[in-house]
């Protein structure tokens, strides 16, 4: 099982990320847990400068931007 | 032609070599053929608006509406088609920067130097206000001093290509430059002000105390990944903005065909000595993006308002953004943020007086 997090203070972007990365994970009948992360100090601590970002298994895949539901399922895959 | 030969060589990985080289060249050759495609329309667009307005609707030049219609049709496509160019390209220079790059590059370096750079990289490295707070942390924990941050951090903002396009694209690249150069010097001053203000220790006490991890992974990126990101960016920004830009240059088009010529030379012109102090004051707690004031703004310039006062005026809208200050407070505590504000503004406002009186 795939634990799955957010960075990001909550604007557009992360959710947007974060929909998608929900839409992707579904889609790929993967089993998961999704967590936004919002606290700064944690956010900082993953070395992360560029919000939003997506965090699989404790490993920063991607910041900054927001791919594609297709995108993101190769992430994951 | 050329690729077909090389992969006939390469008969073991020809196969896997040949999709990246030739998407890579189809994208070029798509590229090129789209800029073409975009000048061809682009030189013609005054035309079209004057054939539009004048011939099809029969309005006559110096009627107001007729004025107004040609400023409408001339000034949204040229605007829009500018914002995409621009955006798109903009784009692919900033996959480029990485807030870690900037980093690296500023981390250790001596104020006055770190300023101008940092000003510089402001610019080009990718930022979005809420970015500011991991990237301010990021910055002032691996040796990048305050006032340099402080530099980077109100160059991002101000200096932005939708700001940059939309002037070019209704005042001239004369102006674009002097709000690029003049804000660029009030971010490298500032930023240095703020610095030799020593004022460390109103950053949070957290702030100095987090650890900040290592960096995640730099991705290669190939040039179909920028060339994608460039696509993105114009999806994002300018899908965004669109609205206000028609609507803002709506507004300006009724500014430019119905209001008398020197309305605004009275409560925005060169005599009223006020009117910089007036306009920063109004436009500091503004917060709007640059797409939808700035055709507004080009309206009254016409209509007698001094270049100035229009200048002060956009900086402290886009420059000076209420919900990025409350973001900041995360990390600053208020007296800082007075004076990153209160440094700011005597900038802008020394901006407008200085302009007011040379133009």
């Amino acid at each position: 099982m795939k634990t799955l997090q957010i960075l990001g203070p909550g604007c557009a972007n992360c959710v947007r990320l974060a929909n998608n990365v929900e839409a992707a994970a579904t889609q790929l009948g993967m089993e998961f847990t999704m967590e936004k992360v919002t606290d700064f100090q944690a956010i900082v601590l993953a070395g992360v400068m560029k919000t939003p970002a997506l965090v699989v298994d404790g490993q920063v895949k991607l910041y900054g931007r927001v791919p594609s539901v297709e995108e993101i399922k190769t992430i994951l895959a | 032609m050329a690729i077909q030969i090389s992969n006939a060589t390469d008969v073991k990985d020809g196969s896997q070599k040949k999709a990246p080289q030739e998407s890579a060249l189809r994208s070029a050759v798509l590229i090129g053929a789209g800029i073409v495609v975009w000048w061809m329309i682009y030189h013609r667009l005054s035309a079209v608006a004057d054939w539009f307005a004048f011939t099809i609707l029969h309005c006559s030049p110096a009627s107001r509406l007729g004025s107004a219609i040609q400023f409408m049709v001339f000034e949204t496509p040229k605007v829009l088609m500018l914002l995409l160019l621009v955006v798109f390209g903009v784009g692919i220079v900033r996959s480029f920067f990485t807030p870690q790059h900037t980093r690296a590059i500023l981390a250790g370096t001596r104020e006055s130097m770190g300023n101008v750079l940092a000003a510089l990289l402001g610019v080009v490295t990718p930022f979005c206000s809420c970015s500011a707070v991991p990237l301010f942390i990021g910055f002032v924990t691996t040796g990048v001093p305050l006032g340099v941050t402080f530099s980077f951090l109100i160059a991002a903002p101000m200096i932005n290509e939708v700001a940059l396009v939309l002037l070019f694209g209704l005042f001239g690249w004369r102006v674009a430059g002097i709000y690029a150069g003049t804000g660029l010097l009030i971010a490298m001053i500032a930023g240095w002000t703020i610095g030799r203000l020593k004022m460390e220790r109103y950053v949070e006490p957290w702030v100095y105390a987090a650890q900040m991890g290592d960096s995640a992974e730099q991705e290669q990126l190939s040039w179909a990944e920028r060339i994608h990101l460039g696509r993105e960016a114009v999806r994002d920004i300018v899908g965004k903005v669109w609205p206000y830009v028609i609507a803002g240059i709506a507004v300006g088009a009724g500014i430019h065909g119905y209001v008398p010529q020197n309305f605004m030379a009275h409560i925005m012109g060169k005599g009223a000595w006020w009117s910089v102090p007036l306009a920063v004051l109004i436009g500091v707690p503004m917060y709007s993006n640059a797409a939808g004031i700035i055709p507004i703004v080009q309206a009254l310039l016409q209509k007698g308002a001094a270049l100035g006062t229009v200048l002060a005026f956009m900086m402290s809208v886009i420059g000076l953004s209420f919900p990025e200050t409350i973001i900041l407070r995360k990390v600053l505590r208020p007296q800082l943020i007075a004076a990153f504000v209160g440094v700011v503004t005597v900038g802008i406002l020394i901006v407008g007086y200085l302009f007011n009186f040379l133009m």
